[in-house]
């Protein structure tokens, strides 16, 4: 652990300029181990969440969804690489940013575009929508709207796990703009201390709504200040599904085994706003297309095919299916009936007593 | 029945739910090594051992959002607060976590868990240490809110609140932990949450008080008596949900109300009370509802200064005989 800070304040001198830096740190672990079926199942993943997220753009310029809308576009290396890394029955949780996640973790993308679209037929009942989407039967323990809020959730889940002795890991997905919140920190010593099952997974995508991580961060190296609280640390190039996939198997094997905390930061970049009433002004286009240069999308699809484990039609296919897929979602929402009035008034409490 | 502390009380209810359920656990500062910081949980951590009787850090927020997530996947915590002044650093995770957990997620997500520890004034600690936050807790819906008043009530209430599926704010009063009563030695002995106790009848007047200000009404109910005034006292025991149903029958019978309450007066539980009241038993009041609450001021350190922004016997001696128009 202790190699792993010196690495990270060796590095802090780089990695504080970090919006210059194309995430191209590839640390050796990029390397195509797993078999074919594997490969291509993350690759169809992201397919999926990418239009899944462009259908969820159109239906908001629609008037079909409402209220704040956060994409994923950019990140899906990241929420399809380390999800691919856990068992099903380990925990997920996250931020309002997780329509991505949720579809990683196995749930419907019918259940949530109907979420999305307020519909009786929504993950959470129509009553969370686009930051609140749940789902118990996978074990994905939400979206939460306040910035660091899951942190300490997430913690307590991973508790949960070790009180109960179930071996179960919990995942908690954030954004770099949570780490200046005390929840990061509360949580980070209280795991360490008690050596809790959960990685905790910053997606460093260098911007908190409009301001950049370099005008809210005294210091912008993330993994670093794991040191402070003596947790193993590692960064990882966002934009590889594959180094995500096996950072988070490293982390999932120290809180399975060693019941021990781990702090990944993946570098990774988002190409639509902060949410969809977003300009976008804060940052240049030069800049978005830079980071699209490394489209995890485009790169993984380049080598996959370099080994030979794709072809343009295998692609051509998989658009045409998940592309179905989506608008059958689209459709299904659609279709599906309001909540019915009474439901305003049920799930205040578990136990009402008048 | 055996006659006990408040504070020998709530410990009793502690033990006897950690004995109950394995999934019931015990999280706060001081709460294991040091026996609590007034005591509450002596002996737990003998008992129960440090997987289940935690000291935690000094870190509200953190633990008592540790605590939530604990009870989305299945335990039931109970976290302390050393005091409820702490809780405003939790409070994020009080409100926006625990209380909006099982409407957000349409029903998947239940919240047990029981946020506990004293409030109210305290002993010339100023105002950051010695102030009433219900009416903060119990504006919220998903959350319970249950104040006792007796040693009993303490017992029988907390036991309810840590079998309730629900997130239940237990708020304590410092002042009271040493006061004595009778408690049912009975370990399935519950008291059910959201139901009000007549700790007095009377057919002159209705005194509704919470926590400290029953011992203080049912003092002002005695001097009150001495001049032929017959009060009824009713404790709602739970803030939130609150019976009014047993207020309004009170009123329906005196006809006169006071509110007395330990807390700001401003967007307070007596104001809420007042307006309750008023929407269902309006003609059948004589006087208007007179409220009797803490001065709207910092609490301040002196102690003549501490003494006159608390409400006392007398001025819930003067509210009586206003509404009774005496």
């Amino acid at each position: 652990m202790s190699s792993h800070t010196t690495d990270r304040r060796q590095n802090a001198s780089a990695t504080a300029s970090v919006i210059d830096q194309p995430t191209t740190k590839r640390d050796g672990a990029g390397a195509l181990t797993e078999d074919r079926d594997t490969l291509v199942k993350l690759f169809h993943q992201m397919l999926l969440i990418r239009r899944f997220e462009e259908k969820c753009a159109e239906s908001y310029s629609l008037g079909k969804i409402g209220g704040f809308c956060h994409l994923y576009i950019g990140q899906e290396a990241v929420g399809v690489g380390a999800i691919s890394a856990l068992r099903t029955d380990d925990y997920v949780i996250t931020s309002y940013r997780e329509h991505g996640q949720a579809l990683a973790k196995g749930m419907s993308p019918d259940a949530v575009m109907a979420e999305l679209y307020g519909k009786a037929t929504g993950c959470s009942k129509g009553k969370g929508g686009s930051m609140h989407l749940f789902d118990a039967s996978v074990n994905f323990l939400g979206g939460h709207a306040i910035v660091g809020g899951q942190i300490p959730l997430a913690t307590g889940a991973a508790f949960a796990s070790k009180y109960k002795e179930t071996d179960q890991v919990t995942v908690c997905f954030f954004g770099e703009a949570a780490v200046n919140q005390g929840a990061f920190h509360e949580s980070l010593n209280m795991a360490q201390l008690w050596r809790l099952p959960c990685i905790y997974l910053c997606e460093n995508n260098m911007y908190g709504m409009g301001t950049s991580a370099r005008r809210a961060m005294s210091f912008e190296d993330i993994a670093a200040k794991s040191c402070a609280y003596e947790l193993a640390s590692e960064v990882v190039d966002g934009m590889d599904v594959i180094a995500m996939r096996q950072a988070t198997l490293r982390a999932v094997e120290r809180a399975r085994k060693e019941s021990l905390p781990t702090l990944l930061e993946a570098r990774t970049y988002r190409y639509m706003g902060h949410s969809m009433s977003d300009p976008g002004k804060y940052r240049t286009r030069a800049e978005i297309e830079k980071y699209q240069e490394r489209d995890p999308i485009k790169l993984f699809r380049a080598r996959l095919e370099e080994n030979g484990m794709l072809t343009d039609d295998d692609v051509a296919a998989m658009e045409a299916e998940v592309r179905e897929q989506v608008d059958r979602a689209a459709q299904f929402a659609e279709e599906s009936p309001e909540p019915a009035p009474e439901e305003l008034m049920t799930n205040v409490y578990a136990n009402p007593l008048r | 029945m055996a006659v006990i502390t408040m504070r020998d009380a709530l410990n009793d209810a502690l033990r006897e739910e950690l004995a109950r359920d394995p999934n019931v656990f015990l999280m706060g500062e001081e709460v294991a090594e040091y026996q609590g910081a007034y005591k509450v949980t002596r002996g737990l951590l003998e008992e129960f051992g440090a997987k289940r009787v935690i000291d935690t850090p000094i870190t509200e927020l953190g633990f008592a959002g540790l605590g939530v997530g604990a009870a989305m996947v299945g335990l039931r915590p109970i976290i302390e607060f050393m005091t409820f002044n702490f809780s405003i650093l939790a409070a994020d995770q009080m409100v926006n976590s625990a209380a909006k957990m099982l409407y957000m997620s349409g029903g998947q997500f239940k919240i047990p868990i029981v946020f506990r520890g004293p409030g109210g004034s305290a002993y010339q600690v100023s105002s950051q240490h010695s102030q009433a936050l219900e009416s903060w807790y119990a504006y919220f819906p998903g959350l319970k809110v249950v104040m006792p008043s007796t040693p009993a009530d303490a017992k029988g209430l907390l036991k309810s609140a840590i079998r309730d599926d629900d997130p239940v704010i237990f708020i304590e009063q410092e002042r009271m932990y040493g006061m004595k009563g009778e408690v049912p030695e009975d370990a399935d002995f519950t008291i059910p949450l959201g139901v009000a106790d007549v700790k007095r009848e009377g057919t002159d007047a209705t005194i509704v008080a919470r926590s400290l200000m029953v011992p203080t009404a049912l003092k002002a109910a005695e001097e009150l008596e001495k001049e032929g005034i017959n009060c009824e006292v009713i404790d709602p025991r739970t803030i939130r949900p609150l019976d009014i149903d047993t207020i309004i029958t009170s009123v329906q019978k005196t006809n006169r109300v006071v509110v007395a309450e330990e807390s700001h007066p401003f967007c307070g539980v007596a104001a809420e009370i007042a307006a309750e009241i008023q929407e269902r038993a309006f003609d059948y009041l004589d006087a208007p509802v007179k409220r009797v609450s803490g001065v709207d001021v910092p609490m301040p350190y002196a102690k003549n200064l501490e003494r006159l922004a608390i409400p006392d016997v007398p001025q819930i001696v003067a509210a009586v005989r206003e509404v009774a128009y005496l």
